[in-house]
């Protein structure tokens, strides 16, 4: 009893002695930046920052050590908006930044701050379904059908969700041209789903572990990783005709920058992703990037799809915010009867 | 030897009082209080209706609904368990014991999705239930009771325990002397001294199920108007930076569950007199 008493406090004191070193570590390292992101970004991020701590280095700035927050955007967002330090944003749907900018924590012309309206890579909405394609699953009109089960996160809570969403109704006003017959359309899908998960990583766990659903909606970058990660032999990805762009927008958070002093560093950071070393990571992320060459490059993972831009058919993401998801919206409209 | 003040005899009354408000007031009532003073940015016209929408009035129905069951369910088996601690001694009394407390341990999150795992259609439990007797558990309304049942466990147990321990067994030898039939004894000697002890479980258990978010959030479905509870319509509302909304509902949450834990809270006092108690 005694010799396990002192192993437990001896280990303890290794623990303490361990994360005193640590954090000294952290205070010698010139500089610091904290990037707050979405939830599913850890894995892009995790290389980003090992590449450009490596490339800072090597180009003889100093030592600069990338820390990083994940979490639901919104959520994210307003953690920013009520204090958490973080020199950038990482998102995945603008809104949360536009948030920030009505805030006045990042500059309201954010968009024109870096290339592509400030998003360093795409994706899009895609189908993932169950091997071979028992139920045959070609286009969005399929997911309407009736005894069908479709998996989607909850566009109220979720950006993957939204998206998801935005899609099927863009679809929809194409092929039929009346808004009465894309929401008919989407209260048909919606009818179909029987779980709506808060987020686009509970999606998958419920498509792909508990066995609900026989297609799920989700972004191409996590089809793609699933079909592969989980073996090729349990699940198909299905192309539809046409979908959405869901550009990741960045941008500085210049009320913290300006007062840490790492304006340069932010600004550096954020550049690195339009690099061809950042481009070529995030294409290994099954993320379309910007850079033509990479994209040719990595094309067999990316096969050709029409998009459609939120901004471009549907209007600007805050009236596109009003009119589906506020409280009364279309999208309230289309659970509310069924 | 006359004296202007009545001392106590248990001494450090103003210390002790004074204490206890200024930790209520940092602990409980200011955050409290900013949820009505954040929601006083609704008029009462935009406050009513926020609150009185027909999907929030599902939600209330389901939370309240879910967590009544759930504590009735748990008083019921929660006094069986306490029971069986108690009175009988077998193998593994001690382990069984030990794991009564586990759901209080437990992330919560970490319950949602075990449960989940059991009881969806392809989990142990659930391809029986579902497959066998067309019972949908998960991604359900009885999903959500389910998760409450679990996670209410412990209070019902912890308790009846320690009054069940001290009470004798006298009483009941007592009882079967003077002709009660066990049935008997148990009704008119044991249950009305337990009383109390159960009203408080079954409150502390209803209290628990109502708040509780993590874990029902993977095993509901989220479905509006089915499988939606209150907490998360409050989410919902956060993440579409809607503060006063949200504020809204969790007033409503709080005024009910305040008087249903009022109401509880009196039928223990009543429960106590009946049996000449204090407490």
């Amino acid at each position: 009893m005694k010799a396990v008493r002192r192993l437990i406090l001896s280990r303890i004191i290794r623990a303490a002695a361990l994360s005193l070193t640590f954090s000294a570590a952290l205070a010698v390292a010139d500089t610091t930046l904290l990037n707050v992101s979405y939830d599913v970004s850890r894995e892009l991020y995790k290389d980003i920052n090992a590449a450009f701590e490596a490339d800072w280095k090597a180009t003889q700035r100093g030592r600069i050590t990338i820390n990083q927050s994940h979490g639901g955007s919104s959520k994210q967002a307003q953690a920013i908006a009520s204090g958490l330090q973080a020199d950038v944003v990482t998102m995945n749907q603008s809104p949360d930044i536009d948030y920030l900018a009505d805030n006045g924590l990042v500059a309201t012309d954010w968009r024109q701050r870096f290339p592509h309206e400030a998003t360093p890579y795409t994706t899009t909405t895609i189908f993932l379904v169950r091997k071979g394609n028992p139920k045959n699953i070609q286009d969005w009109h399929d997911l309407a059908r009736d005894g069908l089960e479709v998996i989607v996160p909850n566009p109220k809570t979720s950006g993957n969700g939204r998206y998801s969403y935005l899609a099927a109704w863009g679809y929809a006003l194409q092929t039929s041209g009346s808004e009465d017959a894309a929401l008919a359309f989407v209260k048909d899908l919606f009818a179909n789903v029987p779980v709506l998960d808060g987020g686009g990583r509970g999606a998958t766990t419920t498509f792909t572990q508990r066995g609900m659903g026989d297609v799920l909606v989700t972004f191409e970058n996590e089809a793609i990783l699933l079909a592969r990660e989980l073996g090729d032999d349990k699940f198909d990805v299905v192309y539809p005709s046409l979908s959405i762009d869901a550009s990741a927008p960045v941008a500085i958070v210049e009320k913290v920058t300006s007062k840490r002093g790492t304006e340069q560093q932010a600004k550096h950071y954020l550049d690195f992703l339009y690099s061809l070393e950042g481009q070529e990571i995030i294409a290994r992320h099954y993320l379309r990037p910007r850079n033509a060459e990479i994209l040719e490059k990595y094309s067999h993972h990316f096969p050709a799809i029409k998009t459609f831009k939120v901004e471009d058919t549907l209007g600007s993401w805050r009236d596109v915010g009003k009119k589906h998801f506020a409280d009364g919206g279309i999208f309230d409209q289309v659970v509310e009867n069924q | 030897m006359a004296t202007t003040r009545n001392f106590s005899v248990l001494p450090g009354f103003g210390l002790s009082l004074g204490y206890t408000l200024v930790y209520l007031s940092i602990i409980v009532l200011i955050p409290l209080s900013a949820v009505f003073i954040k929601t006083t940015e609704l008029s009462f016209a935009e406050f009513w209706q926020v609150i009185s929408a027909p999907r929030m009035v599902a939600s209330y129905k389901l939370s309240f609904g879910a967590s009544l069951a759930a504590g009735a369910i748990n008083a019921v088996f929660g006094l069986m368990l306490a029971w069986v601690l108690v009175r009988y001694s077998f193998p593994g009394k001690r382990l069984v014991d030990a794991l009564i407390d586990l759901p209080f341990a437990l992330p919560t999150a970490v319950a949602g999705i075990s449960l989940t795992a059991i009881y969806a259609r392809n989990g142990w439990l659930g391809q029986y239930i579902e497959g066998v007797f067309g019972i949908k558990v998960a991604f359900g309304p009885l999903g959500v009771l389910v998760a409450l049942v679990f996670i209410g466990l412990p209070f019902v147990v912890r308790t009846v325990q320690p009054i069940l321990e001290d009470m004798e067994t006298e009483l009941e030898e007592a009882a079967a002397s003077l002709g009660a039939q066990r049935w008997q004894s148990f009704r008119y000697v044991v249950l009305p001294i337990l009383l109390p002890a159960l009203l408080t479980g079954f409150a502390l258990a209803f209290a628990r199920a109502v708040g509780e978010y993590g874990s029902v959030i993977f095993i509901a479905g989220n479905i509006p108007f089915v499988s939606e509870i209150t907490p998360l319509m409050i989410i919902t509302k956060l993440e579409q930076y809607d503060y006063a909304g949200a504020t809204a509902i969790a007033l409503v949450m709080l005024v009910v569950s305040f008087i249903l834990l009022l109401i509880i809270n009196g039928l223990q006092v009543w429960a106590g007199r009946r049996t000449g108690r204090n407490r």
